[in-house]
């Protein structure tokens, strides 16, 4: 007999994940579903991983390849902040994200959203592409999910939006994307990440923002 | 066994019994046979001035140079052997690039220096090597703004507004004292040190030297350290020679 699809397919974040920067914070959202196939194997996924004190990443790509890469910067990151004596920035961070997807770019799916505040910049954005190139933004989507909503965010993104826009923009374009993507959904995890420290919240699946749905 | 240390000299790996290390002693007597290397820390900068004593006058102007680059923000000037000096140097220039390829950012000048203290250290640990003749100063700006640093043959790497080393560092230290380090212009600063390494550069046991200048600055060099542009170190040249000359009256 043939086994189930789910047995033979990788754990896959099929993904929504977006961060945005605000004046003096970030605002990180990211969808839940975890699946292996079409099989859903975590509904409530936590994609939101931290990498330090205020340096948090948003995971896409292939689960078990994100995690251990997020634990490998984890380790460095923590090395690095007791050389320092000092919170490490989140340039540096995405650096040794970089270094990992690149020199590895042949083993691994992961595409990574690495945002954070630190005392230097104040809140930054950086996307880790699937190739291993690291670029600053002032808001990053990835996942296949993101690939609904880049015009729905190109036309309302605005530069220097306060936190609270920032939630909004982010729960909104994440709806969208989590409703046409078959690969996204659950609920919507945030994490605002400003000097005072994190703040994370949940939308539940029956709270979020609708829009047309013909 | 007749020699100074009666035998608790001749390696690194053996105390003496009062808990000296003679090998440490004797590497930082070739650093006070050096010449002087002065650094002052100012709010927006770093000056770094080395006299260079000038063993023959068929030397090249600018050969032996006691003052090298490590990275665009990071000065060091020597005093020792500076065989010795070279290979620390080249470590230092190793380190900075190494962190900017994993990192991408700027090597903080106090994690250069703490990694060239452990190397140091390193040194003063095995009876089958002996300690690097020569002190570093290691100036540069980073996120941390202006920084001032020295590392001595011991391992030890202590941050300063002022420091010296070498033959006159006493007499510098001395000078020093005056300077109120917050207050103090980068430009002023530059003189000063120019001042600084004339006035303690002894005419009669070495006759000629060179001056060497180089400095970092936030307004003046766009946090770049380079050596002192000619107008500006002739200019400081002359100051420091007026100087001199009017204390000598």
């Amino acid at each position: 007999m043939e086994s189930p699809e789910w047995m033979n397919n990788a754990v896959d974040l099929g993904t929504s994940i977006m961060a945005v920067e605000f004046d003096g914070g970030v605002v990180m959202g990211a969808d839940s579903r975890t699946t292996t196939g079409a099989y859903i194997a975590n509904r409530v996924t936590n994609k939101i991983t931290p990498i330090h004190e205020k340096i948090y990443c948003c995971r896409s790509g292939s689960a078990a390849d994100t995690q251990a890469i997020s634990d490998y910067v984890r380790y460095y990151l923590e090395m690095h902040t007791s050389e320092l004596c000092d919170d490490p920035d989140v340039k540096t961070a995405a650096s040794l994200f970089q270094l990992l997807c690149y020199s590895n770019k042949n083993n691994l799916m992961a595409g990574i959203i690495v945002a954070g505040w630190d005392k230097h910049q104040g809140g930054s954005v950086y996307n880790i592409s699937l190739g291993g190139s690291m670029v600053k933004q002032p808001f990053a989507i990835g996942g296949s999910g993101s690939t609904y909503i880049y015009g729905y965010c190109d036309s309302k993104f605005k530069p220097n939006m306060t936190k609270d826009e920032c939630v909004e923009f982010v729960q909104n374009s994440l709806a969208l994307a989590m409703f046409r993507d078959g690969s996204s959904g659950g609920v919507i995890r945030l994490c605002i990440i400003d000097k005072n420290g994190v703040e994370r919240r949940m939308i539940p699946g029956n709270k979020l923002p609708r829009f047309w749905e013909g | 066994m007749t020699s100074v240390g009666s035998g608790y000299d001749l390696y690194v790996s053996t105390y003496s019994p009062d808990g000296k290390i003679f090998q440490i002693d004797y590497a930082n007597k070739a650093v006070e046979n050096s010449g002087t290397c002065v650094a002052i820390r100012t709010k927006d900068g770093v000056i770094l001035g080395v006299e260079k004593l000038v063993p023959s006058k068929m030397l090249e102007k600018s050969s032996n140079r006691r003052i090298h680059h490590i990275d665009t923000h990071i000065g060091v000037g020597i005093s020792g052997f500076l065989a010795d000096a070279r290979q620390l140097i080249t470590r230092a220039r190793d380190e900075a690039k190494q962190y900017r390829q994993v990192y991408g950012q700027p090597i903080p000048i106090k994690v250069l220096s703490q990694r060239i203290a452990s190397y140091n250290h390193v040194y003063t640990l095995y009876g089958s090597v002996r300690p690097f003749g020569c002190s570093l100063i290691i100036t540069g700006i980073d996120q941390y703004g202006p920084q001032l640093y020295m590392v001595e043959p011991s391992g030890s790497c202590i941050g300063y507004f002022g420091t010296s080393m070498g033959k006159g560092k006493q007499a510098a230290k001395n000078e020093m004292e005056k300077i109120k380090f917050t207050e103090i212009s980068t430009r002023d600063a530059l003189k000063e040190v120019a001042r600084i390494i004339h006035t303690v550069h002894d005419e009669v046991k070495d006759k000629d030297f060179e001056l060497e200048l180089g400095w970092i600055s936030m307004t003046e060099t766009n946090s770049v350290h380079q050596l002192v542009p000619q107008n500006l170190f002739e200019e400081a040249e002359a100051f420091a020679k007026a100087a001199i000359e009017e204390a000598n009256q």
